[in-house]
Formats: C-alpha cells, sequence, structure tokens
C-alpha cells in the first residue's frame, strides 16, 4: 500500500521544478499575499506557476486569485487545479474550492487535516510547474509537520518566511525558523512584511508596526534578508476588484497578472523574486557541488581500492 | 471530538458511537468505522467533570476568537484583562490556548516568568493581585523554541490548563485561542460543555480577507453552540500622526464588519482604529489604556469594554 501510494504522489509531483513553502509563526502577518504576488511576479516572468493552500480552516487563496466561485474537476489523472488565466501559466488549489457555501466552517481535527493534505500532494495533477508555491496556515502544528513528512522524498527548495516588523510577531516568528531547524527545512530568507505607511495625504511614513525587527532577526539566526514589503492599500484594492470583475466578465481573469505589474508593489517585489531565484539556485548549485564531491570521494576510494588490489 | 450523536452518513440502525453498544450491535457489522467505535473509551470523559467542579469559582467564562491570524486577539483579551482589572474587586484570569504561537506574556509583560507548583495545583502568574495568567509560554525552557505538538498533545495542554491550575475566585475568565476552527477550538468548547461558556467575543479586522475567514468562526460557534456576544472591528482605519488624514489600509470593499453583523445577525460592539502606539504597548507589555488614556484608540477600547461590562452586569 505505502509504495503504491509514494509511486503516484512521485508521478504527480515529478513535473515539478522548484517547490518552495511560505511560512510563519504568526497570523494575519501576510503569507497568503506574499505567496499571491511571488506566483503573480513568477508567472509574468513567464513560469508555469502553481499554488497549494493548506490553509485549510482559512483559506484565502482562492479570494485573492478572484477565483471565490470556482470548482475543482475531475479527471481520470486526478483533481484538475484551478486555472487563473486562459494561459494556464497560473493555477491552484484550495479546500475552498471543496466547500459547498464559502461561509461554511471546516471543523476537523489533526488527522483529517492531514489526510486532506496528502491528498492534495497524492491526487492533484500538476502537470509541468516551474515552481509550486504552497500557503500555510500559522503555527507549528499539524499541517506544516505533515507537508514537511509528506515532502521529504521530493527535496523541496526551502522555506521563506514571512514576518511583519513588531516584537509580538517576531517572537511567533523565532519559532518557526527553530521549527524549520528542527526538521531541517532548508530557509531561503525572511521577508518583513507591512513594514511602514506612507500617508496618501502628506507622502510622510510611518512605522505602523515598527521597523527593522525582521533584518535584525535574521542576522541573529544567520539566515538570508530577502527584502521588505511596505504597507499598500492598493494591493487590496487590486486583489478586490478583480473579484467584482469577475462577475461580469471571464476574460478579465487575465488582467490580474498585467494589473498587477502596474502598480507599485510590484517593483518592490520583482527584486524580492530575483532575489529568492538566485537564493535557490545558490542553494541547488551547493547540493550539487556537495553531490559531486561525494560521487569525487567514492571514486577516490574505489581507486585506492583498486590500488590495493593490484598491489 | 467524541461526537455523541450519529454521523449523516451512518448506517440506516447506527446506535451512535458513544453508546454501549457501538461498533458491537448488528448494525455495525460492515462498517467502516466499527473498530475506532468498539475500542474508543466510552460513555463522557470523567475529567468533564473535575473541570466542572474546578471552574466551579468562576462565574463567567468568555472567548476571545477569530478566523483569522494577526487581527489583534491577544491584543483585545490583554486591554480587556488591563481595563477590568483596574477594579479591584473584580478577579479576573487569562488563559492563553495558542499553544504553537503564545502572545499573551509578552504583551501583558510577563516574558521569562515560570509556572509555580503548589499542592493546589500549578498557580498562574500575576500581574497584580487581580490579574491571573496562564500560557504554554511561561513553560518553554528557551522563549525561542517551537512546539512542534500535534492535536492530541495541545489538546492535553489546554486540559491542564482547566483542570490543574489553581485559578481560585474569579469573577471572569479570558481565553484568548489561536486563528482557526481546529483542535484547540473544539477541544475547549468540550472542555467547557458542562461548566458552561457565557459567549465569544469574535474579532475581525475590515477587508473582506479577513471577513470571510471570520464568518466560518461564527458559523463554528453557532455548530458547537457557544453564544456570540459580539464583533469587534479592529484595525479599522489609520490617522497619519503628521497630517492627520485617514486613511482605511485594511479597505472594507464588502461593507466591512458592521455590514457583516447585520447579515450574519449578531451585535457590532464597535470599531477600534490603528494606532501605532498599540502594537509598540503590546512590545513593551504595558497597558496601551493606562499609558495613552487620551488617544481616540483608548475611548474606543473602553466604549467594547464597557458594553461587554454591562451586558454581564445585566445579566447578574
Amino acid at each position: 500500500m505505502t509504495e503504491t501510494e509514494t509511486e503516484t504522489k512521485s508521478t504527480h509531483l515529478t513535473g515539478i521544478k522548484h517547490i518552495i513553502l511560505v511560512l510563519s509563526g504568526k497570523g494575519g502577518v501576510g503569507k497568503s499575499s506574499i505567496t499571491t504576488q511571488l506566483a503573480l511576479c513568477l508567472a509574468q516572468k513567464g513560469h508555469k506557476v502553481g499554488i497549494l493552500d493548506i490553509d485549510l480552516t482559512g483559506p484565502s487563496i482562492p479570494r485573492m486569485l478572484g477565483l471565490d466561485d470556482q470548482q475543482v474537476h475531475q479527471a481520470s489523472s486526478g483533481w484538475v487545479p484551478v486555472y487563473s488565466d486562459e494561459n494556464q501559466k497560473l493555477c491552484c488549489m484550495s479546500i475552498g474550492f471543496l466547500l459547498q457555501n464559502k461561509d461554511d466552517s471546516v471543523v476537523w481535527r489533526g488527522p483529517k487535516k492531514n489526510a486532506m493534505i496528502k491528498q492534495f500532494l497524492n491526487d492533484v495533477c500538476w502537470g509541468n510547474l516551474d515552481y509550486l508555491i504552497i500557503d500555510t496556515p500559522p503555527g507549528t502544528s499539524d499541517e506544516h509537520i505533515s507537508i514537511v513528512e509528506y515532502l521529504k522524498d521530493v527535496n523541496p527548495d526551502g522555506a521563506v518566511i514571512v514576518t511583519t516588523p513588531q516584537a509580538v510577531s517576531l517572537s511567533d516568528v523565532r519559532k518557526e525558523l527553530n521549527f524549520c531547524k528542527k526538521v531541517k527545512l532548508p530557509i531561503l530568507g525572511v521577508i518583513e512584511n507591512m513594514s511602514g505607511f506612507i500617508c496618501p495625504h502628506c507622502e510622510e511614513c510611518t512605522n505602523i508596526f515598527s521597523a527593522g525587527g525582521g533584518e535584525a532577526m535574521a542576522t541573529e539566526f544567520g539566515v538570508e534578508f530577502i527584502g521588505r514589503v511596505p504597507i499598500d492599500p492598493s494591493l487590496t484594492i487590486i486583489l478586490e476588484k478583480q473579484g467584482d470583475e469577475n462577475i461580469s466578465s471571464s476574460s478579465s481573469e487575465n488582467n490580474l497578472i498585467k494589473k498587477y505589474s502596474e502598480s507599485n508593489l510590484f517593483k518592490v517585489f520583482t527584486k524580492i523574486t530575483d532575489k529568492i531565484i538566485e537564493l535557490n539556485q545558490q542553494k541547488i548549485n551547493q547540493q550539487e557541488i556537495s553531490q559531486r564531491e561525494i560521487i569525487q570521494q567514492e571514486i577516490n576510494q574505489r581507486e585506492i581500492i583498486q590500488q590495493e588490489i593490484n598491489q | 471530538m467524541p461526537t455523541t450523536e450519529k454521523p449523516e452518513n451512518a448506517p440506516e440502525h447506527c446506535p451512535g458511537p458513544s453508546t454501549e453498544q457501538a461498533g458491537k450491535a448488528s448494525a455495525c457489522e460492515g462498517c467502516p468505522n466499527k473498530n475506532i467505535c468498539a475500542t474508543t473509551p466510552k460513555g463522557p470523559d470523567p475529567d468533564l467533570q473535575i473541570i466542572k467542579e474546578k471552574l466551579s469559582s468562576v462565574k463567567h467564562k468568555i472567548l476571545i476568537l477569530s478566523g483569522k491570524g494577526g487581527v489583534g486577539k491577544s491584543t483585545f483579551t490583554a486591554q480587556l484583562g488591563f481595563a477590568f482589572s483596574s477594579d479591584e474587586n473584580i478577579q479576573i484570569g487569562v488563559v492563553d490556548i495558542d499553544v504553537c504561537g503564545p502572545s499573551i506574556p509578552k504583551i501583558m509583560g510577563l516574558e521569562g516568568e515560570q509556572i509555580h507548583q503548589s499542592l493546589s495545583g500549578w498557580s498562574p502568574v500575576y500581574v497584580q493581585d487581580n490579574l491571573g495568567v496562564m500560557s504554554i509560554g511561561f513553560m518553554l525552557p528557551n522563549p525561542d523554541d517551537a512546539v512542534i505538538w500535534r492535536g492530541p498533545k495541545k489538546n492535553g495542554i489546554i486540559k491542564q490548563f482547566l483542570k490543574d491550575v489553581d485559578w481560585g475566585e474569579l469573577d471572569f475568565m479570558l481565553i484568548d485561542t489561536p486563528p482557526g476552527t481546529s483542535d484547540e477550538h473544539l477541544s475547549i468548547a468540550q472542555f467547557l460543555k458542562e461548566s458552561g461558556i457565557d459567549g465569544a467575543i469574535v474579532i475581525t479586522t475590515p477587508q473582506e480577507i479577513s471577513l470571510q475567514d471570520v464568518r466560518k468562526e461564527i458559523d463554528f460557534c453557532k455548530k458547537v453552540k457557544i453564544p456570540i456576544l459580539g464583533v469587534v472591528e479592529n484595525m479599522s482605519g489609520f490617522v497619519c500622526p503628521n497630517c492627520k488624514g485617514e486613511s482605511k489600509i485594511f479597505a472594507p470593499t464588502t461593507g466591512g464588519t458592521k455590514k457583516m453583523a447585520e447579515d450574519m445577525k449578531i451585535k457590532y460592539l464597535g470599531s477600534i482604529p490603528l494606532d501605532p502606539r498599540i502594537g509598540k504597548s503590546c512590545d513593551m507589555g504595558i497597558s496601551f489604556l493606562d499609558e495613552y488614556p487620551d488617544s481616540p484608540a483608548c475611548k474606543a477600547y473602553l466604549n467594547i469594554i464597557e458594553e461587554i461590562k454591562q451586558h454581564f452586569t445585566k445579566k447578574n
């Protein structure tokens, strides 16, 4: 049984080049909005991107992509993820698509949540993807332990940690960093979200949730600091508006990537995306180097043994 | 939760999973859950009775809930605690059941404190004579340690917070919860079923992304039959300290909290503006209400707290 399970898992996930998790110990710091923006930036660069939302009791991704009323379709090979544009550059899967009524609560304990996550990994036919970004709920509990466990065989690239600058949030995020260390999940870096708000009336920047805390924490833990994202109410408006437009015309879905690429945050986020891609590449290179070294060592050893035998 | 009722898709003559006949009746043959029903312990949890006795000296139990994270549940809980405790005759206990991300110790200025054990159980950490606090944050050897626990272990510690803590006589027990509708929420509802929950205060922020999760939480309260005292809108507008111009950072594109409260027929308690000093007070662990009594945010807080107080005085 377990063998067949891992087999199906590998068939659906083997077409995916990179898997990135978005984590935070604290809720409401912008995991889903960072996930969405990262996906939009990557898609804008021409990559094929998938989003998996494993926040089962509070899924936000469908709303952010303007896919509120969509349904998951069943194909012979498994569940078909919901595509947000006609070119099928961006697709996503969330429990939000499986609920009959979107206000229904999902009152589940751990084991049922774990089974659902397993099903998402086993049964969704993602096809060929350049990036799969996994959006998680806050905390260090069932969902997190399970996803790391289930992804062990496919070697995820690593985790992007999201925080806001204030101390209350940082203290929870430190726990998340320690969680990653404990379960040996590589950390790509830390993003500081909601750092500073520029008043639209007088251009004065106020640090509503203080500032600089994310960077200080990254240095303390010896992990990369990816960048700062300011508070920009226009993002909420872009994301919310497209949801309304969708009702009237279905072709406007394609606009989300375009509309986002015209916003101010896009400039900030392109830099962040580039940095994440770069960090990703570094990690992969390091892994390749270390693998090559291991192989080289083995060859050396074999040669030594061969020489000894010859003597 | 060991459900007492029959599941919807049960076989026709299902005796119910918590009855004596569970897993043994003839209708159970062929049911995929036969084994689970036959092996789980029967009857009500004996601990529920102990919790009921232990908490019989607690007059009111209030849950602070939200489907969404980071909307200010802990901040509100702490300020409510501080405000109530300004009256020396009121005894308050704060229970933090956010096991994986406890914020209460920091917000209430108790970081680094330890729990003491006595003959009558764990004694809570006191901010002042009439304000006791319990959180898993007090039990970690290192404050940065991650609590990597699955459901059953979290439920265990929550039960201990109710059963093994020497709360004494309390007028109010304020329970701060993690976001979501999962283990912690089901457990607290289950553990307090016998002794009764007075109600839940639901916290939200104005934008739709948050409201849609909060609607789920309200649906949850209805499902487990917890009465809702009302809903509070937090972070509802930001007044620039430089030019006094107001901006909606978390824009209420779907009508905001007030409309949701009307739609769902629950009470709207009020809204609290976004003030950078609230976050700062939380980081330093001091009472925002004592520190900046003249700020609009403080007035908004006090109005809401007064409303909650009124609700209980009327009841008494």
